[in-house]
C-alpha cells in the first residue's frame, strides 16, 4: 500500500482510506475528527473499547503495523495505508492465540472489558521480547487500566503466554526443520533418479 | 449440614466467561446494533444549582441527523425515580441541583449528530445558592438545598446509644479523639453506562443495560414510562465492572434511553462518555468522622462515641442505606460496652453519592483504625495485642448487641496476618535505608452479609434450573455477573447440587422476564442470595435424578444399593452412569425437568430508635498488614506488600476468589494514595483518568492472601460474602504504616505525599524547637 498518497476529502468532507484489519485488505469512510476507535468499532471491529477518550486507560489499543497504538487517540485518517491487528485477529474461536488462553488461565480476566487492550499490549511486548522480567512486563502494561484485578494475574498471564510461545515456535521451528530435511531428501531422490 | 466431599465447590474452575472476553467477542452495551437504532446524548447542567428558565434546541434543530429533544414534558408516567426517596427527578422542570445532572435530552440517528446537537442546546438559567460543604449544610443557617428527612438538608440520620458512655470516658484510664476524612472515590469500571431501550409493540419496552441491578432498572422504567411491569423486560448485557456503581444509576440512565426511546418509537442507545460518567454518576461518599475511644488501664475499651457524617450530594439515591451499614460497623469489629453514635447524610449541590464496594464502611472504618492505632500507643501496646484484647470473638456482642456466631474467625485471622508478615520482628524495626523509611501498619474490619435490617424488604432472591433433553443445564438466576466471577460461581453451586459436569451448565445473564426480582447484587450478597436460591431450585431435581441413577444401576446390575455421585457420575459397586445418560432417563420417564427456587434471608431484628438488634444476618472478617516504603524527602509512599487474611465462609471458588481480594486490596490502595477527585466553586475539575489518577501495573504491591474458611451454615456450601471486605481495611493499615515509618500521623485520604512530607516537616520543627 502507498501510504505517501495524500488523501482528499469528498464533497461531504469524508475520507476514503485503505488498510488491512486482521489480514483484511479494505476501505473506510471516515471523517477528518474519527478516531481509529471508533472507525473501526462502526465498521464492525467491537472487540476493540473505549473506555476513556483521552488516552489514559488503554482499552482501545490495537496493533499498527505491529506496534500498539491508543485508538482513541489516533485519527483514523493516520492510519491509512496501514496494517492493524485488532483482538479479533489474534486468533480464533477455535484456535485461540496462546495469549488469550494465558489470561484466562491465570484468572486476569474478570470483567473483561480492559481485556483486549491489556492482550494486544503483551502481543507487541512479546513480539520484541519473548523473555520479558517482570519489570519489563509491568512497564509494558502500565498503559492498560485494570479496574478488577490487583494487576498480579496479568503479569503471571504474560508469563505464562511467553512460556506458551516459546513451546509453540519450537514446535513450530521442528515441523520446519522436519519440512526442510523432508524436501532435501526428495530433492536428493530425486537428483540421485536423475544421475541414474 | 453434615460434612459432605464436594466435587466443584472449593475447585479453581476457569471462569466460564473468560475465553468469549479474551477473545473480544463479549456484547456490551455499546457492542449491541439493533435495526433503526437511534442515539441520544445527554444535555448537562453547566452550573452548580440553577432554576430553569427555558430550554432551546434552535441551534441543535440544524445539525444534519437531529432528530429530536426530550425533556421532562416527554414524560408519560411520573417524573420521580423511585429508590428510597422521590426527590430525584428523571428530568428536572424547574431546579437542577448539580453540575453534570441530566437537563435534557437530544435523539439523532448518529452518536456523534446526537452529541454534537446536545452541545448546541441552550438552557436560560438563574443560579441559585448552593453548598459544597456537608458541615455546612448541617447548619442552622445553611440554605436548605435538598434534604428528605424533617432535619433540613439531611437523607438520613441514624443513631446507636448503648450503656452509659459519659460514664466511660470519665472512668477511662485512657482516651483519645480525633477527626478524620476521606476524599470521593471514582469507581473507574472501565465500561462507561450505558442503556438501549427497544420499544415493544404491546406499548412496553426491552432494555439492555450494562447494570448490577437489573431489577432497579425495571422499577425505574415503569415509573417513567407509566406502564405495568410486565411490559419492562431488562437484559443486562455483559457488564464491564460495577463495583456498586452500576447499582443505582443504571435505572437512570435507561429510564432517559426509554423516555427517548417511547418518545420517536425507535430504539436509542445512550452510551456515556467517561467525562459524562464522571460528572454524573454515582461515587463513594466522602466522609467526615470525629471518633473518641476510651479505655481501662488493662488497656480493654469501655467507650466509644462517634459523629459521622457522609456528603451525599444533591439527590438522596440509596445515601440512607449507605449510612446505615456505615452507622453499625462505625465503633469498629471491638466489643464496646458503652456506645455512642450519631451519623448524617447530608445534601451538597455536589453529584450524588451512592452505592461503592465497602458501602460506608471504608470511610469510617478509616477513622477508627487509625485511631485505634493511636489509643494502643498512649496505653504503650502493641497494635495488634490490643487489637487481639478487644476483638470480636464468636459468642461476644457488636454495637448493635448482635451475638456473633461460630462464624467468626477475626483473632485467628489477625494471628495469620501477623505470623507471616513477621510483625513481631518488623513493628519495632523502623528500618531507614537513606531517605527511604519503611514501616509496618495492620487494621481489621467486619462486613455485615446482605442487605440487613435497612434492606431486609428486598433480601430474597430466585432462580430457574432446567435440564433439557440432552443433559445440558441452564441456570437462570436473578443476580449479576459484572465481573466478579458470578456466572461461574453460580454453575459451580448448581453442577455440586445436581452433580452435573460444570462443561454442562450453563448461567445466563440476568434476564428480568426469567426470574422474579431478586433485588441488587451488591452488599456481598451475590453468592449467597442466589446461590442459596439455586439449590433451592436443584435440590427438588437432585432427588429425581438420584431416584433415576439408583434404578439405571440397579438395572445394569449394582447390588449393594450403596451409589455414590461425584464428579457428574453416578457409581455403584464399579459400575457407572453419567449425569447425561441420567437426564435423558428422567426425560424418557416424563419427570419434571425444571424448578425454581426462592431464597429468604433470616429476619434481622434491629430497631431504628436506639439502633439494637440483629444488624445483619452473618458478618465477614478482614486483617490486613500493610509494608510501605516512604521517601521521607518527597512523602510519596510506596506500598510494598499486604497480608490479608479473610473469613469469608467457605471458598467456593479459590481462584476467582484471590482475585477479588487482590483486586479489592489494589482498588482500596488506589483510592488511599492516589485518587483525588476535586471540586472548585462546585465544578468538578478532574473528571477523567488523566488528573484522577487510578493504580496501574506499575503501582502493585505484593500480594499474601489467607482464607480461614469459618463455615455458614446458612450459606450455599456455608459460604457468606466476599466482594467487598478486601477493600475496606486498606487504608487504614497504610496509614498506620506510614505512622510506623516515619511517625507522622495523616488524618485524610488520599494519603497524599504532600501531606506526609508537610507533616514530616511539622515533626521534624517540633523536634528542633524542643
Amino acid at each position: 500500500m502507498n501510504k505517501e498518497e495524500i488523501l482528499q476529502a469528498d464533497e461531504d468532507g469524508m475520507f476514503t482510506i485503505t488498510l488491512s484489519v486482521n489480514g483484511e485488505l479494505g476501505q473506510m469512510i471516515v471523517s477528518r475528527n474519527e478516531s481509529l476507535v471508533e472507525a473501526l468499532r462502526h465498521y464492525g471491529w467491537k472487540g476493540t473499547k473505549k473506555g476513556c477518550d483521552t488516552g489514559d486507560c488503554g482499552s482501545c489499543t490495537v496493533l499498527l503495523n505491529d506496534k500498539p497504538v491508543l485508538g482513541c487517540m489516533m485519527p483514523a485518517v493516520a492510519a491509512n495505508g496501514g496494517n492493524i491487528t485488532t483482538i479479533e485477529g489474534l486468533g480464533t474461536v477455535r484456535n485461540p492465540h496462546p495469549i488469550q488462553e494465558a489470561f484466562v488461565e491465570a484468572g486476569a480476566v474478570q470483567c473483561g472489558y480492559c481485556i483486549p487492550g491489556m492482550i494486544l499490549s503483551t502481543k507487541a511486548l512479546l513480539d520484541r521480547n519473548p523473555e520479558p522480567t517482570e519489570a519489563e512486563i509491568r512497564k509494558a502494561l502500565d498503559g492498560n487500566l485494570c479496574r478488577c484485578t490487583g494487576y498480579v494475574t496479568q503479569v503471571q498471564a504474560v508469563n505464562i503466554a511467553a512460556r506458551k510461545m516459546k513451546a509453540l515456535k519450537k514446535k513450530q521451528e521442528k515441523t520446519a526443520a522436519k519440512e526442510a530435511e523432508k524436501a532435501a531428501r526428495r530433492v536428493s531422490r530425486k537428483a540421485a533418479k536423475k544421475n541414474k | 449440614m453434615e460434612e459432605q466431599k464436594l466435587s466443584f465447590v472449593g475447585k479453581s474452575f476457569e471462569r466460564k466467561d473468560g475465553l468469549i472476553k479474551a477473545e473480544g467477542r463479549a456484547m456490551y452495551a455499546a457492542d449491541r446494533e439493533f435495526a433503526r437504532m437511534l442515539y441520544a446524548a445527554a444535555v448537562r447542567n453547566p452550573r452548580p444549582r440553577i432554576k430553569i428558565l427555558g430550554i432551546s434546541d434552535e441551534k441543535a434543530k440544524k445539525v444534519p441527523g437531529y432528530v429530536t429533544l426530550v425533556t421532562y414534558k416527554d414524560i408519560k408516567g411520573q417524573n420521580a425515580w423511585p429508590v428510597l426517596d422521590l426527590d430525584y427527578p428523571f428530568l428536572p422542570e424547574k431546579i437542577a441541583r448539580f453540575a453534570g445532572e441530566t437537563v435534557a435530552l437530544v435523539v439523532a440517528e448518529t452518536q456523534r449528530a446526537a452529541k454534537k446537537a446536545a452541545s448546541l442546546v441552550e438552557i436560560e438559567y438563574e443560579e441559585l445558592p448552593n453548598i459544597q460543604d456537608p458541615l455546612e449544610a448541617l447548619k442552622p443557617d445553611a440554605p436548605e438545598i435538598g434534604g428528605t428527612t424533617d432535619m433540613k438538608n439531611v437523607y438520613a440520620h441514624f443513631t446507636i446509644q448503648k450503656g452509659d458512655v459519659d460514664k466511660a470516658f470519665e472512668e477511662a484510664a485512657y482516651k483519645v479523639e480525633g477527626t478524620f476524612k476521606t476524599n470521593y472515590q471514582v469507581h473507574g469500571y472501565l465500561e462507561t453506562q450505558g442503556s438501549i431501550a427497544i420499544p415493544e409493540t404491546d406499548g412496553g419496552v426491552t432494555i439492555h443495560s450494562t447494570t448490577q441491578c437489573p431489577y432497579y432498572v425495571v422499577d425505574g422504567v415503569a415509573a417513567a414510562l407509566g406502564i405495568t411491569y410486565n411490559k419492562v423486560k431488562v437484559i443486562q448485557t455483559v457488564t464491564g465492572g460495577g463495583f456498586g456503581g452500576k447499582e443505582e444509576v443504571p435505572a437512570l440512565v435507561a429510564a432517559h434511553a426509554a423516555i427517548c426511546a417511547a418518545k420517536v418509537g425507535r430504539p436509542v442507545k445512550l452510551i456515556y462518555s467517561r467525562k459524562e460518567d464522571f460528572q454524573c454518576m454515582s461515587k463513594r461518599h466522602p466522609g467526615w468522622a470525629h471518633i473518641e475511644y476510651s479505655a481501662d488501664k488493662e488497656g480493654h475499651l469501655t467507650g466509644c462515641r462517634v459523629k459521622y457524617v457522609l456528603d451525599a450530594g444533591a439527590y438522596s439515591t440509596i445515601t440512607a442505606i449507605v449510612l446505615f451499614r456505615g452507622t453499625v460497623h462505625s465503633t469498629g469489629p471491638y466489643k464496646i460496652p458503652n456506645i455512642d453514635v450519631k451519623t448524617f447524610g447530608a445534601a451538597t449541590s455536589k453529584v450524588p453519592c451512592g452505592a461503592f464496594r465497602g458501602f460506608g464502611q471504608p470511610q469510617i472504618n478509616f477513622a477508627q483504625e487509625s485511631l485505634i492505632d493511636e489509643l494502643a500507643e498512649k496505653i504503650g501496646m502493641d497494635p495488634i495485642e490490643f487489637r487481639l484484647k478487644n476483638l470480636l470473638n464468636p459468642g461476644e456482642l457488636t454495637a448493635t448487641g448482635q451475638k456473633l456466631t461460630s462464624s467468626c474467625g477475626l483473632s485467628e485471622l489477625v494471628e495469620a496476618v501477623r505470623k507471616k508478615s513477621g510483625w513481631d520482628k518488623k513493628v519495632n524495626l523502623h528500618e531507614k535505608k537513606g531517605h527511604i523509611a519503611k514501616g509496618i501498619g495492620i487494621s481489621t474490619c467486619y462486613y455485615g452479609v446482605g442487605l440487613g435490617a435497612k434492606g431486609r424488604f428486598l433480601d430474597r432472591a430466585g432462580a430457574m434450573v432446567n435440564i433439557y433433553k440432552d443433559g445440558s443445564v441452564g441456570v437462570s438466576v436473578g443476580n449479576a455477573e459484572m465481573g466478579q466471577g458470578a456466572l461461574t460461581v453460580f454453575a459451580q453451586i448448581a453442577s455440586e447440587t445436581l452433580n452435573a459436569p460444570m462443561d454442562l451448565v450453563k448461567t445466563e445473564e440476568v434476564d428480568s422476564s426469567r426470574v422474579p426480582d431478586s433485588g441488587p447484587t451488591v452488599a456481598s450478597r451475590g453468592t449467597l442470595m442466589g446461590g442459596n436460591a439455586i439449590i433451592q431450585a436443584a435440590s427438588p431435581l437432585r432427588e429425581r435424578l438420584f431416584k433415576v441413577a439408583l434404578d439405571m444401576l440397579i438395572d445394569k446390575g449394582g447390588t449393594s444399593g450403596k451409589m455414590i455421585a461425584h464428579d457428574g457420575v453416578f457409581e455403584m459397586d464399579g459400575i457407572t452412569v453419567s449425569f447425561t445418560d441420567v437426564a435423558k432417563e428422567g426425560w424418557n420417564r416424563r419427570l419434571k425437568m425444571c424448578e425454581e427456587g426462592w431464597y429468604v434471608a433470616p429476619h434481622v431484628s434491629f430497631r431504628l430508635d436506639n439502633g439494637q438488634g440483629d444488624a445483619y444476618v452473618v458478618y465477614s472478617y478482614s486483617a490486613d498488614i500493610a509494608e510501605v516504603s516512604v521517601d521521607t524527602q518527597t512523602g510519596v509512599t510506596k506500598v510494598d506488600k499486604i497480608w490479608a487474611a479473610y473469613d469469608v465462609g467457605r471458598i467456593v471458588n479459590p481462584m476467582l476468589a484471590t482475585g477479588q481480594a487482590q483486586g479489592g486490596i489494589l482498588q482500596g490502595m488506589s483510592w488511599s494514595l492516589f485518587e483525588n477527585l476535586q471540586y472548585k466553586n462546585g465544578i468538578m475539575v478532574n473528571p477523567n483518568f488523566t488528573d484522577y489518577v487510578c493504580a496501574t501495573t506499575k503501582d502493585k504491591p505484593e500480594y499474601d492472601i489467607t482464607f480461614i474458611e469459618k463455615l455458614y451454615d446458612e450459606g450455599p456450601y456455608q459460604a457468606k460474602g466476599m466482594g467487598e471486605v478486601p477493600l475496606i481495611g486498606v487504608a487504614p493499615a497504610v496509614a498506620n504504616a506510614i505512622k510506623n515509618a516515619c511517625g507522622v500521623r495523616i488524618d485524610s485520604v488520599p494519603l497524599l505525599p504532600e501531606k506526609v512530607w508537610r507533616a514530616i516537616k511539622q515533626k521534624n520543627a517540633t523536634k528542633e524547637a524542643k
